[in-house]
């Protein structure tokens, strides 16, 4: 054992994930618990703010270089990252739970033979050892898992770890230039939705239901969201009803989410939209129906006719951000 | 062209999830199974393929001989033929994959689909783990595909919109929402799947090289407050999200 942990530092247009300070975090408050040594990794073409990375513990990062690395190939990934395992002899790797982490880690995991722990929500030590909680079952259960092989890869859910920093400021950056990437596989071009937030990232997510009753109606939804700063999500009825695109769909066969704040506006709570959101940390719902399942999970509560009601809540919030 | 389709058979996502009682699995009692959603639109697409560019399909489990179930509706959705990978020990998602490589090796497919998720242990990963261990090419989450004589080209999604991805043969697809509509097994489907016969198989022991420790209900949440019934309750739901849930 060579008591290094090594954290996958994910960057999508240069600019560093959220997500990746909050694995960083985690990882160097591991490492001081374990006493081991925690140094990162990050593949990419220019990235911004690399050195705004030196007071979050770590020893060191790399930064694997090429043009055509800017996008995520994962041949090119896969080669890189396992290159650097080996460099810095990590035991413990972190990645974060993203498209791209949940896409990466598996393949370290099979090419280097190591137990997998996907989607943590907490990590705890006991004894020597990491005892990692997850949900399965979308959300239904948790499950308490430890790796017992000799290199062992976590990813952890986006938006729950605390990003921390710390006192030292003493990261060193490293740039390695890559040679000819193995791009097998790559990207060759990202189409993103329209300035939109995704659900999958932000902080605050106003969704709605069949409660409102055609697509025409989507505006009161975006307007809250608009007004709160968060990403617009919706129940598979209105998904499956084409009025709403997939990709904002919240559930068991959608996204699951754990915002700050989840807003419910006209969505009845069925067990699989529930198994998608019920992590938030704080549930509003919007509902004329009183025995609505979604009240049973929400912080506050509002048992009334949604189209009187939000566009007082849109006018409340504007006043209060003004 | 062979192209195989790895499948699980999982809870019904309407299902009440109950902890057995040694602590670490599900009780069973009461849960209907079902094919993993997922892995609906992963035969889709194989069928699609099939009849687009000929070839023959098969789907793979890894499972008890409950999972027969889920086979017998990949042959009635008009899979050619099935595999039962037979074991009911707990594996991780690794030490199947290391099966169902083993399977697709056995079977010469060159093209593999797979769920991107199964809705049991939600791992998201034994596409990419199997494609690895086989040296195939992988692109998961995938919403749209097309393949042209070995070249693959695929839309995958991720947070905020799509990547577009190019590969070639040997290849893993894990499938998304939205690939495509599933069809129905026809009545004549149906009648044809009971007829063919499962090949089971026997395989080598589980290694896990992940312990599961124990598994609980999450904590049930308080019941939230109703704070009124119509526009007057919205200033004091302000209040309330902005001084003692701090969010806003
Ligand atoms: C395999 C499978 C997977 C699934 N996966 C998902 C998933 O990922 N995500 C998901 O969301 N669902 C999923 N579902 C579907 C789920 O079972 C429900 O059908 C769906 O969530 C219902 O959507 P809804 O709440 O918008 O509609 P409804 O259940 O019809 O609820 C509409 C609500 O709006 C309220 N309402 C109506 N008018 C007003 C008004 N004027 N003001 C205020 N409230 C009003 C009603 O009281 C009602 O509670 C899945 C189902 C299956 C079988
Ligand atoms: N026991 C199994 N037998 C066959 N295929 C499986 C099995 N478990 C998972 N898969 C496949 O792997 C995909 C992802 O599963 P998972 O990584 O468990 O979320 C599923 O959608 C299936 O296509």
């Amino acid at each position: 054992m060579a008591n290094n942990i090594l954290v996958f530092i994910e960057q999508r247009n240069g600019q560093i994930k959220k997500a990746s300070l909050e694995a960083i975090s985690s990882a160097a408050e591991i490492a001081q618990k374990l006493s081991y040594k925690v140094n990162g990794v990050t593949i990419g073409n220019d990235i911004n703010d690399l050195q705004s990375l030196s007071n979050y513990g770590l020893e060191q990062i790399t930064h694997y270089k090429n043009s055509n690395l800017e996008n995520y190939s994962p041949t090119a990934y896969t080669e890189i990252t396992s290159k650097a395992i080996t460099e810095y002899d990590g035991d413990i790797i972190f990645f974060s739970n993203t498209s791209l982490g949940k896409d990466l880690a598996p393949r370290i995991a099979a090419k280097f033979d190591a137990g997998i722990a996907i989607d943590c929500i907490s990590l705890e030590i006991s004894g020597n050892e990491i005892i990692a909680q997850r949900p399965v079952f979308a959300g239904k259960a948790l499950v308490e898992v430890k790796v017992n092989s000799p290199k062992k890869i976590f990813t952890l859910r986006p938006n729950v770890f605390k990003v921390k920093t710390n006192s030292a400021n003493n990261t060193e950056v490293k740039t390695v230039n890559v040679d000819n990437p193995n791009l097998a596989t790559k990207v060759i071009e990202v189409k993103k939705s329209e300035g939109k937030l995704d659900v999958a990232e932000a902080d605050i997510i106003v969704s709605g239901g069949r409660g409102l009753k055609g697509p025409e109606h989507f505006h009161l939804v975006e307007e809250l969201a608009r007004a709160l700063g968060a990403a617009s999500g919706a129940s598979r009825a209105v998904v499956d009803a084409g009025w709403r695109p997939h990709s904002e769909q919240v559930g068991q066969t959608g996204k699951t989410v754990s915002p700050s704040l989840y807003v419910a506006l006209g969505i009845s709570g069925a067990i699989q939209h529930l198994a998608g959101m019920r992590s938030s940390k704080y549930i509003v719902a919007i509902n004329k129906d009183k025995d609505a399942p979604i009240f049973q999970v929400a912080d506050y509560g509002i048992v009334g006719d949604l189209f009187e009601i939000v566009p007082a809540l849109i006018e409340e919030i504007k006043k209060i951000k003004s | 062209m062979k192209i195989a389709v790895c499948i699980s058979h999982v809870p019904d996502t309407a299902a009440k999830i109950n902890i057995g009682s040694d602590g670490k699995s599900i009780d069973p009692s009461g849960v209907s199974f079902v094919v993993n959603p997922y892995d609906e639109f992963a035969i889709e697409e194989a069928l699609k393929t099939k009849e687009k560019l000929g070839g023959e399909t098969v789907a793979i489990s890894l499972g008890s001989e409950a999972s027969k179930e889920t086979l017998r509706k990949a042959l009635a959705m008009g899979i050619d033929n099935a595999v039962l990978l037979k074991d009911d020990s707990y594996r991780d998602s690794l030490s199947v994959a290391k099966a169902l490589a083993e399977e697709i090796k056995n079977q010469n497919a060159e093209l593999v689909f797979f769920g991107k998720q199964s809705v049991d242990y939600d791992n998201s990963i034994t596409g990419q783990l199997t494609a690895e261990l086989l040296g195939y090419h992988c692109i998961s989450v995938v919403v749209s595909f097309t393949l042209d004589g070995n070249k693959i080209v695929a839309e995958r999604e991720i947070e905020g919109g799509k990547e577009v991805v190019e590969t070639v043969l040997p290849a893993v697809i894990t499938a998304q929402k939205g690939l495509n509509d599933p069809r129905y097994a026809s009545l004549k489907g149906i009648m044809a799947a009971k007829k063919k016969v499962i090949e089971e198989k026997t395989i080598a022991a589980a290694v896990n090289h992940t312990e599961l420790l124990g598994m609980k209900k999450p904590p049930l949440k308080q019941a939230g407050k109703i704070i009124g019934n119509d526009a007057s309750a919205v200033p004091e739901l302000v209040r309330l999200l902005r001084e003692e849930a701090k969010v806003i």
